[in-house]
Formats: structure tokens, C-alpha cells, sequence
């Protein structure tokens, strides 16, 4: 295997909850606990998990945006933390962000143009001709029109903004985009567009894309790996049609079991493996932070972290006790076949790629 | 390919296709009547005051003992004040202290409020505790009292005048700063600015500033009125424009001892303050929805 173009080791956030009077931390919320995984080049790395599992945490912390309490995040084997600023910016031409609102990320003051020639500006030697042509290209490739650049982006629709969010990403031709729930914004009908556009920008341009996501239908479409993330911690994570297919957390086999399908045959099959909301992370439970909801728990479970290790095949769990899941009552809900119109539906946005 | 939604109009890509963004807020100002009716008035007024000497049918400070307090008439046409001055001429030369102590102790204000706040909200820490603590300082004395006290430090002349009011209001323009810069810099264009490896002073000015500058700019017209008013109390006070040369701030506090003998004398400044008052707020308000893309 080649050398991973990502490589994130132990990383860890905290962010102070509260602080005394004197400005002491009192509280600590431990955002990112300990993540590791990499990333190869034109690889499609998911992360996954309910609101505030750290999984946006951890896409600021991979781009350096914020700066890790502990562990390392090295972008072709160089650490990112303490770069001299030259080679920052080198590195921020190379990774770049798509946020999840389009509305939100784009100045609603500077036109499209200005926004698009900005990363050129900044990391590029070119003329102000050449930028424009390029600029006109981006837009294009993104399907917009050159045109469009002489426009400010309270005249586009949400799907279009993301267009325009992906062209201003690819400018500097990076290597690695962290996309941070980029369609859980857009309608259903637009999702399938931007997802069938940043997989082909993928294959065309063998970039290598962090999707942090919580909507798993989504994550089945384009990722190659995904990773399960529970209150800070990832707790599975393998090939995606490994992990779709037999899932060996309980948290992943609980929030699978929480894709709704569309078949009255699913009917009375579906099952509700977790009970009650996620605990606070401000004082998470010890050991295994699943246990207090985790239907397999065990006292092992409230005094040990299980370490996330390869069970097989390059499937990762942490878990103390993967072995005794109970796989079988899964599959019956995975293998359900999709309705027939779901079918066709489904069919008809696969021609578009 | 995937498709496309579709854009909108090919009518309006042609409409826009050739403007640069300064020339479109320009276009949007020039459909603002009020506020094209505030910048006219804003230029006659300057005109006024540097051509002063042309305008003026008296000089302004040349007393005249037989006509004092003369009612407006043909010669006098805003009448005479209590020395026998020509009011007119007093009021077209007053312009120029007027619009001066207005103009110049605001751009002062904005121009050393603007930055601090920027750095305040932008560098946080302690930065931020001595500079807000400080404002909150000065926020404490009344307006007038630090303006007076300021003032008096520098010793009395137009240009500490202005000085005096333009460190005075400052505060306001730091505070206010601090507060938009505060609410923008966690906006996500913010953060993708900073992902795109742009510098701190380039999303200072470039993505922070621009969408800021609404309010501010509001705040600084409003500003105006009040500094051509303090200039006039410290005139009054003998720290702002030096006598005989007139300001119309100097000119209403000297009429309001004649408020019932002679009107006028306090008519026409007044008028002349209320005119350029209204026209910056005009203008202001105008330019404010003229900078912002959304508007037509």
C-alpha cells in the first residue's frame, strides 16, 4: 500500500464547558477523544454519527483550522501542527472545506467571481486573464455558467451555492476536501446531483474526500470507507459495503436498524436496539461510553475503553464483546428488498453519473 | 453530467453581464431618490462653503453698529445678528467650520474606532479585555464633559476641536465594531475564508469589513449631526471655531439669548444644521441599501 496521504493519530479536542470565576476550566467536554485513521489518496473516507459526536470537530481539526488538544494530524507524512506559515498556506491549497449551508458559506458581499478568484489570488502565480479563464472552467465544471461569476450568491438556489462552494474548494486543485455534511442542507432531488458531482470531480480528479455525514443512505452512495463515531470516539470502522452489510458494534447496528425502509413487508421487523438519548459529554459514562445503553453490555463494558481493533479483513470495532452480536436479526432489516417504485427512483438517478 | 436547475433569465445575465460590482451599488444608489435628493444637497453645501467668498454678499465678520438685529430684507437677506453681522454671509461661511468639525472629527472617530474594534473582536484575550474595559472608561464621562475636558487639554482651535470630538466618539464606532465584528467572524464564509488560506488582514478587511460596514455606516451619519452640534457647544465655550469667525453651532448659542427680539438669528443656522443633518441621514440610509447586493 502507498503511503496514506492523511494520517490522524490519537486525535483529541477538548472545549471548555465552563470555568470559574477565576477563569479556571471547571468542565470539560471532550469533543474528539482519541481518533485515529487515514486516508489514501483518491479514497472516500465517511464519518457518521448523531449531532455532536465530534464528527465536524474532527474535519476543523484534519484542516488545521482548529488546533488539537492532543494527538497529530501529518498530511503526506509532514505533521500540520506548527508549520511555518509558506507552508501552511502550501497545505490550505491543498486541503480545502465544503460546509454543510450554502447560504451561510458564501460572502454574501463579494460576487461569485471574487469569491472563485480568491484561492487563485492566494496560491497562484496567474494573471488576472488566466484567473478569469480559470474561474469561467470552475464554473463550468461544476455545471454553471462563466457568466455566473459577475453574480452575488443571493441570486442562486441552494443546490447551485453548493456548486459554487465545490468550485471554490477545487480551485487551488487540492488533494483532499473534508465535506461537512455537504447536501443534509438541499432538497432530495438537488443531493443526488451534488453527490453525483463530487464523486465524479473524485474520478476525475483523484481527490481523496472526508464526508462527515449523519445520513447513512447518503454515506452508502459514496464512500468507500466509513467510520462510526460515538460521543468523540470512532467505535467501527471498515469498507462500506462491509460495514452495510454486517455491522459489528451494537451502536452501528442500532443506528442501521434506524434507516427507514420503505416496505410494508419491513413492517413489525424493524427494531429499536437503543433506548433513551445519547449521555452528556460533558461527564460521559466510563469505559465503554455505549454501555449504559448498549443492549450486549457487560461489567466489563463500564470499567474498560475497548480499543478499536481489526476484527478481520481490515474491519475495525471497538468493542469487548463484537463476537456475541447478534448479526443474524440485523440482516434480516438490510436485506430487505426495496419496493418496487423505490427501485425505480433509485434507478433513475444512476444514469445521471 | 448531472443536469441542471435551471438559471434565471437570460434578459437579466445580459442587464448585469457588463457592470462591475462598484458601478451596480452606484445604480442602485442613483434609483434612491431620498438619498440622491440628501447627496445634492451634501454637494451644494460644500460648494457653498468653498466658494464662501463668491456666495457671500458681507464679510462675515465686519461689524456694523447701525444695523443690528436687523429683521431679513432685501440687503440682509437672512437679517443681521447682535454686532450688525449679515447672517447670510455668517451662515455661508459658517459652512465650512460646520461641515469641517463634522466631517473631519468623524472620520477621525471612524478611523481609529473601526480598526480597534477589528482588532478587539478579531484577537480577543486580553486584547480584548483592556480595550473593552478602556471603552467602558470612557463611555462612563458624558459625551460633552470628555469632549470639553479634551478640548481645553489642547487648547482651543477648530482642529483640536475636532480632534477632541473625533477621539471623543470613538468609543461608539469601537464598541460598535466590535460587536458586528463579533457576530460575522463565526459566520461559515468566515471560517471558509480562513480554510481558503487567507491571511488574518485580508478576511479583516476583505470578508469581515464589507459586511459590517451597514451599520457603521448608519452609526456615522447619525455621528455627524452630533458632532456639528459639540463643536458648536465648544464654541460656545470658546474651544471650537475662534471668534469673529462664525460656525453655525457658535451662531445658535449666541442667538438664544435673542430668541424673542430676534428669530432669525437662530432660524437659519438652525435651518442650515437641520438641512446637513438630513441629507447625511438621507444619504447614509441610502448608501447602506445601495451597498447591499440583495437590493435592487
Amino acid at each position: 500500500m502507498t503511503e496514506p496521504l492523511l494520517e490522524v493519530d490519537g486525535l483529541g479536542k477538548n472545549f471548555v464547558a465552563q470555568r470559574s470565576v477565576f477563569g479556571r476550566p471547571t468542565a470539560v467536554v471532550k469533543a474528539v477523544d482519541g481518533v485515529s485513521l487515514t486516508l489514501s489518496a483518491g479514497e472516500t473516507l465517511a464519518l457518521v454519527g448523531e449531532s455532536g459526536c465530534g464528527k465536524s470537530t474532527v474535519g476543523r481539526l484534519i484542516l488545521g483550522l482548529i488546533e488539537p488538544t492532543t494527538g497529530t494530524v501529518s498530511f503526506k507524512g509532514r505533521s500540520i501542527a506548527g508549520l511555518p506559515p509558506t507552508e501552511l498556506r502550501a497545505f490550505r491549497a491543498q486541503a480545502q472545506l465544503i460546509f454543510q449551508d450554502p447560504y451561510a458559506s458564501l460572502n454574501p458581499r463579494l460576487t461569485i467571481g471574487q469569491t472563485l478568484h480568491e484561492p487563485l489570488i492566494l496560491h497562484t502565480q496567474m494573471t488576472r486573464q488566466d484567473r478569469s479563464a480559470r474561474v469561467g472552467e470552475l464554473l463550468t465544471t461544476v455545471g454553471l455558467k462563466p457568466i455566473h461569476a459577475r453574480r452575488y450568491p443571493h441570486e442562486f438556489s441552494g443546490g447551485q451555492r453548493q456548486r459554487i462552494a465545490i468550485a471554490r474548494a477545487l480551485a487551488a486543485s487540492p488533494k483532499l476536501i473534508v465535506c461537512d455534511e455537504p447536501v443534509s442542507a438541499l432538497d432530495v432531488s438537488i443531493r443526488a446531483q451534488i453527490l453525483n458531482l463530487l464523486r465524479d470531480l473524485q474520478q476525475q480528479l483523484g481527490l481523496a474526500l472526508v464526508f462527515i455525514s449523519h445520513d447513512l443512505s447518503v454515506v452508502k452512495h459514496i464512500a468507500n470507507r466509513t467510520a462510526v463515531m460515538y460521543l468523540g470516539r470512532i467505535v467501527e470502522m471498515a469498507a462500506t459495503p462491509a460495514l452495510f452489510a454486517a455491522p459489528r458494534h451494537p451502536y452501528t447496528q442500532a443506528l442501521l436498524s434506524a434507516i427507514p425502509v420503505a416496505s410494508p413487508a419491513a413492517r413489525g421487523q424493524r427494531r429499536i436496539l437503543l433506548q433513551g438519548d445519547p449521555p452528556s459529554p460533558i461527564d460521559p459514562p466510563t469505559g465503554c461510553h455505549l454501555h449504559t445503553r448498549c443492549p450486549r453490555a457487560a461489567d466489563i463494558c463500564s470499567t474498560s475503553i475497548p480499543a478499536l481493533l481489526d476484527t478481520s479483513d481490515d474491519h475495525w470495532t471497538a468493542c469487548h464483546r463484537w463476537r456475541d452480536a447478534d448479526q443474524r436479526a440485523f440482516q434480516l432489516v438490510s436485506e430487505l428488498p426495496m419496493s418496487p417504485s423505490l427501485q425505480r427512483l433509485v434507478d433513475a438517478f444512476r444514469p445521471m453519473t | 453530467m448531472t443536469t441542471l436547475e435551471p438559471a434565471a433569465d437570460d434578459v437579466a445575465e445580459r442587464a448585469v453581464s457588463s457592470d462591475t460590482p462598484t458601478r451596480r451599488a452606484w445604480m442602485r444608489l442613483r434609483r434612491r431618490k431620498s438619498a440622491m435628493l440628501g447627496l445634492i444637497v451634501l454637494v451644494l453645501l460644500i460648494a457653498m462653503a468653498v466658494m464662501a467668498p463668491w456666495i457671500a454678499s458681507f464679510d462675515p465678520a465686519k461689524q456694523n453698529y447701525i444695523a443690528v438685529r436687523k429683521a431679513p430684507s432685501a440687503l440682509y437677506w437672512f437679517g443681521t445678528d447682535e454686532s450688525g453681522r449679515d447672517m447670510f454671509s455668517r451662515v455661508v461661511f459658517g459652512a465650512r467650520s460646520s461641515l469641517l468639525a463634522g466631517l473631519v472629527s468623524i472620520a477621525i472617530a471612524l478611523g481609529l474606532g473601526m480598526p480597534i474594534g477589528l482588532l478587539s473582536a478579531y484577537r480577543g484575550g486580553w486584547v480584548d479585555t483592556v480595550i473593552s474595559r478602556f471603552t467602558d472608561a470612557m463611555l462612563a464621562v458624558p459625551f460633552l464633559i470628555l469632549a470639553i475636558a479634551l478640548a481645553a487639554f489642547l487648547g482651543p482651535s477648530l482642529t483640536n476641536a475636532m480632534i477632541a470630538i473625533g477621539v471623543t466618539a470613538m468609543p461608539i464606532f469601537i464598541r460598535l465594531t466590535r460587536g458586528q465584528v463579533m457576530s460575522v467572524k463565526v459566520e461559515d464564509y468566515v471560517e471558509a475564508a480562513r480554510a481558503v488560506g487567507n491571511p488574518a488582514y485580508r478576511i479583516a478587511f476583505r470578508h469581515i469589513l464589507p459586511n459590517i460596514l451597514p451599520a457603521l455606516l448608519v452609526q456615522a451619519t447619525l455621528s455627524i449631526a452630533m458632532a456639528i452640534i459639540a463643536e458648536a457647544s465648544l464654541s460656545f465655550l470658546g474651544l471650537g471655531q475662534q471668534p469673529p469667525a462664525p460656525s453655525w453651532g457658535s451662531m445658535l448659542n449666541t442667538a438664544q439669548r435673542f430668541l424673542t427680539q430676534a428669530p432669525w438669528m437662530a432660524l437659519y443656522p438652525g435651518l442650515a444644521i437641520f438641512l446637513t443633518v438630513l441629507s447625511f441621514n438621507l444619504l447614509g440610509d441610502g448608501l447602506r441599501d445601495a451597498l447591499d447586493p440583495k437590493e435592487r
